[in-house]
């Protein structure tokens, strides 16, 4: 039976009313402190310091962890170089054999995982459930199979491994960067010491765990946990030959400056500020999931996020009518219920940091849309937001914010679409919307960033290269690309 | 009596005196060199981002016949090459290998491409590719000697993959260096696409290496201690810092200068 265009209408800005759908925390534990992963074992750190690790959406501790200083560190890099030696002159094979197991491993143990993440980090259930886990899985699975072909991915050469990797990770993907890291390392042959992020370090002890299960040869992996100190001690370690950092390009630099001259091979996956474009042929409804993808995947806390969106004039008003009502219907609440869109923002911190950035857009004169949306009392929440009448010079359209916060610019002409989508420091990624074959390609070759969407956004995949031209980095991660920082060519 | 050659800095396409006005005597010699500045090398900045839209934008194929042409160029001055490198068998031999070099690489800008991009089998409906793209504006150290293959070995591979460059003469013999972009500017490169400045190093690699809009440097000719000060200003905008070995020929040394671009798109009727 038809329904009339004014019973559609109105079924659109229903909004449904929901039950709540709280995923099962019983089947996992959470110690209540945890040490560090050293040669193959947990131990107590010298340093005899720890720090809490809190839930965001509630702010309640969850565990402490050990706050590794020069010494802990110091013993995770011999550790990982007495490692070194018989992992990286283990038949491939075999080293293949291990990062398949830890790739079951982490299938098997997946929904522990995924509401360990989300408890830890504030993500809603249904991304760690359905995004992190599995590509992280993924992402061993993918490196396993490259251990033993290395020679097939550089012709002519003779890839050998560098020795100790020193890698420090970020808090948006905890797992799924963990995974970037140390599946591609350990697949070339070396042995790492990874420091998580100060606010998600729990997954990293359960892959340590995992790690233990797995009886992958003891100092392989280390993970030490730690601030901004214990990175900086882990990067500049003189028996580290390889730097792998994700984070925000000001510590990317910091990095850059701190090991000049060292020799040490460094790979940086920092910030941006994505333009989204759609262009007034696109298929709008798609268009606005993509967005709104873009940008409130993970409260905004991605590198890549699309907080750019670059509207043709001609569509602009009834692009933004969808999308604002899109916004009233996205459910922002306790990260572990299944359906929520929109979990808690990762800490206190961030949320500063965020609520500073939106304050200057609208004392530049920026116009804010909110919509209406109850926060819970307890922990650290931002509604998702929307600034139109944004010039380019607004910090809000220059600085990464890294919340779930969109700024709307508008174009006229694809070379201005162009114009703009570029004139930022960062090059991470770019998203194109329109219905045109020649147009996509046309624009894909004009952005200048490292990934580029086109009609879809924040795909990931194992054997896709990721990483950022300009500002937002150098060297890539994933596919066939992400084994060349691992090693050296003979 | 011979006409004698007023040696010029080559900026824009253009052959122009340094803007400060200055001039050295490499070794003491009786020729002034133009003693290149900070001006001068912002100007070539300039000039090459201007030019690198244009040189990346080329088909593959056109870079290549230019590349050529440069070869072409380069064979044809021959004897003038191996006066000013000093004559004799080594001379001659030096010579032929940086001929070897732009032709080598002339065939390399439409197969590079094929052998570092890649189409990726991501699990899920999209089709997914990675393509290489030029870096964009590049500075080049090259070593002192060999003083005109060092420079051609690495200028080719950078120029080849659609980079633009900013490349620092030999200190203590810049004339072939500065010979040699009579070369480029009668190769049909476009003008900004090849800039080569003499000069002092010490004086020139810190405001090289700070340059907000210059997007790697090769370092190939540097020394360690200049390496690390390079590593320190280059960290200012994220550079590329590139420290293959001088005997690097292959295009692993182009896909250094290289950015890896993927594109995805939904597969769907």
């Amino acid at each position: 039976m038809a329904i009339t265009k004014k019973q559609s209408a109105e079924l659109a800005t229903q909004v449904f009313e929901y039950a709540p759908a709280p995923e099962a925390i019983d089947h996992v534990k959470i110690a209540s402190r945890y040490g560090l992963f050293i040669d193959g074992r947990m131990v107590d750190a010298h340093s005899k310091k720890r720090f809490p690790t809190i839930n965001p959406a509630t702010e309640k501790t969850l565990s402490e962890v050990a706050e590794a200083d020069e010494v802990d560190v110091d013993r995770a890099v011999k550790a990982a170089s007495k490692a070194f030696e018989s992992w990286s002159h283990l038949s491939a094979s075999r080293r293949a054999r291990y990062l398949f197991r830890i790739s079951r491993l982490i299938q098997e143990r997946s929904r522990e995982l995924a509401v360990v993440e989300t408890m830890d980090g504030g993500k809603p259930i249904k991304e760690s459930r359905d995004v992190d886990i599995p590509l992280s899985a993924a992402h061993f699975f993918y490196y396993a199979g490259w251990a033993d072909k290395l020679e097939w991915a550089f012709p002519n050469r003779k890839p050998r491994p560098l020795g100790v990797a020193g890698q420090v990770i970020p808090w948006n993907f905890p797992l799924l960067m963990l995974a970037w890291k140390i599946a591609p390392a350990l697949a070339a042959g070396n042995t790492v010491v990874l420091k998580p992020a100060e606010t998600t370090p729990l997954s990293a002890m359960v892959f340590a765990e995992i790690c233990m299960q797995a009886d992958l040869p003891p100092g392989v992996v280390n993970i030490v946990t730690g601030a901004g100190k214990t990175g900086s001690l882990v990067v500049s370690h003189p028996a580290v030959k390889k730097v792998a950092f994700t984070g925000s390009t000001e510590v990317g630099k910091l990095i850059q400056r701190s090991i000049a001259g060292s020799g040490k091979k460094l790979t940086l996956e920092l910030g941006g500020k994505a333009a989204n474009i759609v262009f007034e042929d696109a298929p709008l409804d798609q268009a606005v999931e993509g967005i709104v993808n873009g940008i409130y995947f993970n409260q905004g806390h991605v590198c890549c996020a699309g907080s750019r969106l670059l509207v043709q004039e001609s569509i602009a008003e009834p692009l933004l009518e969808k999308l604002k009502r899109r916004l009233s219907t996205l459910r922002l609440g306790d990260p572990l219920d299944k359906n929520t869109d929109i979990g808690a923002i990762n800490s206190r911190a961030q949320l500063e940091k965020i609520q500073g950035l939106v304050e200057s857009g609208v004392e530049e004169g920026a116009e804010l849309y909110q919509p209406p949306c109850v926060l819970p009392e307890r922990g650290f929440w931002f509604p998702p937001s929307l600034f139109t009448n944004v010039s380019q010079s607004y910090r809000i359209a220059r600085e990464e914010i890294f919340g779930p916060v969109l700024s709307v610019l508008t174009f006229r002409t694809p070379n201005e679409a162009v114009e703009k989508a570029n004139n930022t420091p960062y090059g991470l990624s770019a998203g194109v919307w329109t219905d045109k074959g020649s147009r996509i390609l046309w624009m894909a070759e004009r952005m200048r960033a490292g990934v580029v969407w086109a009609n879809t956004f924040n795909r990931f995949d194992p054997t896709s290269p990721f990483g950022g031209y300009k500002e937002s980095g150098y060297g890539r991660e994933g596919g066939v690309h992400g084994l060349l920082p691992y090693v050296e060519l003979h | 009596m011979d006409v004698r050659k007023t040696y010029k800095l080559f900026v824009n396409g253009e052959f122009v005196r340094s803007e400060s006005g200055r001039a050295y005597r490499p070794d003491g010699g009786k020729v002034n060199v133009p003693r290149g500045s900070r001006k001068d090398l912002r100007d070539a900045v300039r000039a090459a981002r201007t030019a690198f839209p244009g040189w990346a934008g080329r088909t593959a194929m056109n870079r290549g016949q230019v590349l050529y042409r440069a070869a072409e160029m380069l064979d044809g001055r021959a004897a003038q090459f191996v006066e000013l490198l000093g004559g004799g068998p080594r001379a001659r031999r030096e010579l032929d290998q940086s001929v070897e070099t732009l032709v080598w690489y002339a065939g390399w800008t439409d197969k590079l491409p094929q052998v570092t991009g890649t189409v990726n089998p991501v699990a899920g409906p999209y089709f997914n590719f990675t393509i290489p793209e030029p870096t964009g504006v590049v500075g080049i150290v090259a070593p002192q000697e060999p003083r005109l293959l060092g420079l051609v070995r690495r200028i080719a591979p950078v120029l080849c993959g659609g980079n633009v460059a900013i490349a620092l003469a030999a200190e203590s013999n810049p004339l072939a260096a500065l010979t040699l972009a009579e070369v480029f500017a009668t190769s049909d490169f476009p003008a900004g696409v090849v800039n080569i400045i003499s000069g002092q190093r010490k004086e020139l690699l810190p405001w090289l290496a700070s340059h907000m809009d210059v997007n790697a440097i090769d370092t190939v000719g540097c020394t360690a201690d200049e390496i690390k000060s390079i590593e320190e200003s280059a960290a200012g905008n994220v550079k590329r810092v590139i420290k293959l070995t001088e005997s690097e020929m292959s295009p692993y040394l182009i896909a250094a200068f290289m950015e890896m671009k993927t594109v995805w798109h939904p597969i769907g009727v």
